[in-house]
């Protein structure tokens, strides 16, 4: 009888531990939002991208029911080594679960290599190569706003059909240009048009005349931009005192922000066409969200994609942390359960996050507004098309990920 | 051939920036021997007081050509009374930390408020448009910014090497005391002189706002290029740094078209160069 009341106990005594166990389910997440906070694509990402993950972890709800949500941000300089260090830092000292932002495709890359080896998250929003989820693709990154092969794609595809079948591109010499010159000219040369020319410039440039008048030499009826940030602004602006446009060609801004056409101004940046997958004034749940980011920023700014998606990348990975009752501190993990849930919030609507990464929704072909267009501060774009969410993004047919089976 | 012209024409354009801000910086290291790191903050100001005089005042870009230069002039001098001035005699690194913190301050307050990508300046209307020139389009506004700058640089250089005024300033460098000796108010020909120097950044930032973005960190990503243009040219030479100015806008221009991968590099590569067959600078007079 003793032996039986004492097995019991012990009995008891183990099941009273494992359930302990469970509740104590680690609720502790520490955010990094890895960004440019000084140079030239700050606006774009940097401080704006902290201000909507906080949006995020405040929205989430989560500190109400027991979690503890932590988050810091650093600046990367847009240099990769400096990127390197602060990841490495972040994951082994201050404990890190999950990078947010990391725009700067150079930065992206290297971050993405340390967060697989350290198994920790990678939710990049603001980096464009498609390498990401392609040949670089990894178990523990989610690519979640945009890459090179859709705005090659939406845009490139666009402006073939309209007549632009000579192309040159003007790239920024760095991992991102050459990942875009590179989808985009592959989306020319396959809708029947032709590359002509390419020039290649540094990372920050602040004078393009030169180029400029390469590109006007080659008389190429399109002239690409491989850019971004604040290398696109100079660029086009200058195009215009070049007399590109009025002289007959078409300037193709492969990669542009909002942030960007704003810092243009209309007058300048009239009838542009690009893609993006997220606009301020698409539909009541952008509006909202964007109402209450601007009010949150400094120069009451309105958010762009990249910091869109900072939020919603977030909102989605705290469902999957909140699914599985806790925080495994297991990037893969996580990453897997993030895979197997569709994603849905109001800024981004529904979607999927696929085998290789990455994240699916329509993307939008808009055209700047003219002066005279526009009713107010910000309100500048016309959606011209859409793309479907399985249209937009590189078929996995055409996949070289391991992590997608064939 | 027809390309190789026009980057020549482009290349000299760029120089008249070099040149108007290398002038700027050897003005105020010869007479006040202070190396201005806050020189492209100041150019960056000159820029920004341009868009906020069009902007909050109405003032039209050749007003703010007169009055950016002046305002930002009087911020240099205010700076030069305050702080610089108890730098006389000292180290140059004294000053440039000094100088380098201020550029780094004015930065930053800047970029909190404005953020990176900067505000859009237009062209003003008399200066819109182009000209074919036969081996390219010069756009109105580029041939003047030249033309200007020329002037302005070539007045600078008779003012300080020919005239009465100019005399006193390089006397003034030579023996203070001495000139001081004559009546001459010495500690505020240095002030104006220091006014002087910071305008001229100013005048520059004024002529690059419609071209370029008017951005936070405009002078931050040129006033390097602008050192190693100074240090080529030889510090403290006026017209060594308005030759070297525009030379090597132009040998920046032809590395843009045969190598353009080389075109951020090309500037320090010749620094190198000259630093070590000519410590003192092209132009340059043996300490």
């Amino acid at each position: 009888m003793r032996q039986i009341i004492s097995t019991m106990l012990l009995g008891t005594a183990i099941a009273l531990a494992a359930t302990s166990a469970a509740m104590a389910q680690d609720k502790n997440v520490k955010i990094g939002v890895l960004t440019d906070n000084s140079g030239l694509y700050a606006d774009l990402g940097g401080p704006g991208s902290t201000v909507a993950a906080q949006m995020a972890i405040e929205d989430s709800g989560l500190a109400a029911k027991g979690w503890k949500l932590d988050l810091i941000s650093a600046d990367h300089q847009n240099k990769p080594d400096i990127g390197s260090t602060i990841a490495r830092q972040w994951i082994d000292v201050e404990k890190v679960d999950i990078f947010m932002d990391v725009l700067n495709s150079g930065v992206a890359l290297a971050v993405n290599n340390i967060v697989k080896e350290k198994n920790s998250i990678l939710i990049d929003t603001g980096a464009a190569t498609s390498d990401l989820t392609n040949a670089q693709c990894s178990p523990n990154t989610i690519h979640w706003v945009y890459d090179t092969y859709m705005l090659a794609n939406s845009t490139g595809q666009a402006l073939v059909k309209a007549g632009g079948d000579t192309w040159y591109f003007l790239t920024a010499d760095y991992a991102f240009g050459h990942a875009l010159e590179r989808d985009t000219a592959a989306v020319v040369v396959k809708s029947g048009g032709k590359v002509i020319g390419t020039v290649r410039h540094p990372l920050n440039t602040a004078d393009f005349s030169s180029f400029l008048l390469q590109a006007q030499a080659s008389k190429a009826k399109i002239v690409g931009m491989a850019n971004a940030g604040g290398d696109t602004t100079n660029t086009i602006k200058q195009a215009a005192e070049f007399g590109i446009v009025s002289g007959g060609q078409k300037l193709a801004g492969l990669l542009l922000f909002i942030t960007d056409v704003h810092a243009l101004g209309l007058k300048v940046a009239q009838g542009l066409n690009f893609t993006e997958t997220f606009y301020w004034d698409l539909n009541d749940g952008t509006r909202a969200f964007s109402k209450r980011f601007s009010e949150r920023m400094k120069n009451k700014a309105m958010p762009s994609m990249v910091q869109a998606g900072v939020y919603s990348g977030l909102l989605h990975y705290f469902k999957a942390l909140e699914a599985m009752g806790g925080n495994p501190h297991d990037g893969a993990k996580v990453v897997a359960k993030m895979k197997e849930m569709p994603t849905e919030d109001a800024l981004f609507g529904k979607g999927t996050v696929r085998a290789d990464g990455r994240k699916l929704h329509p993307a939008y072909l808009f055209e700047v507004k003219k002066p005279e267009e526009s009713k107010g501060p910000w309100d500048y774009y016309k959606l011209v098309g859409t793309t479907a969410a399985d249209q937009a993004f590189r078929p996995l047919s055409e996949s070289v990920c391991p992590l997608v089976k064939k | 051939m027809q390309a190789l012209y026009a980057q020549l024409l482009v290349g000299l354009i760029n120089g008249s920036f070099y040149a108007l801000l290398s002038l700027g910086l050897a003005v105020i290291f010869g007479m006040l021997n202070i190396i201005n790191f806050a020189h492209g903050a100041l150019y960056m100001m000159g820029a920004f007081a341009a868009y906020f005089l069009l902007n909050l005042g109405g003032i039209n870009y050749w007003w703010a050509l007169l009055l950016a230069p002046i305002i930002v002039g009087i911020f240099g001098m205010i700076l030069e009374r305050t702080m610089l001035k108890f730098l006389t005699g000292l180290d140059h690194l004294y000053g440039l930390l000094l100088t380098f913190g201020i550029a780094l301050i004015v930065q930053g307050v800047f970029q909190n408020y404005f953020g990176s990508s900067g505000l859009p300046y237009a062209i003003p209307d008399q200066l819109r448009g182009g000209m074919n020139l036969g081996f390219m389009f010069l756009p109105i506004y580029r041939g003047w910014v030249v033309v200007f700058s020329l002037v302005v640089c070539l007045g600078t250089w008779y003012l300080i090497e020919k005239t009465q005024l100019g005399a006193y300033l390089r006397a003034a460098t030579e023996n203070p005391t001495l000139v001081r000796a004559f009546g001459i108010n010495v500690p505020r020909m240095i002030t104006l002189t220091y006014g002087l120097g910071v305008g001229l950044a100013a005048l520059a930032g004024v002529l690059s706002a419609p071209i370029n973005q008017v951005r936070p960190l405009m002078g931050a990503d040129l006033i390097i290029v602008v050192f190693a243009v100074v240090v080529i040219g030889g510090m403290g030479s006026i017209m060594g740094s308005i030759i070297t100015g525009f030379a090597l806008g132009v040998i920046e221009g032809l590395t843009k078209y045969f190598y353009p991968e080389a075109s951020n590099t090309v500037v320090f590569v010749l620094m190198v160069l000259v630093l070590l067959v000519k410590p003192t600078g092209l132009t340059g007079r043996a300490a």
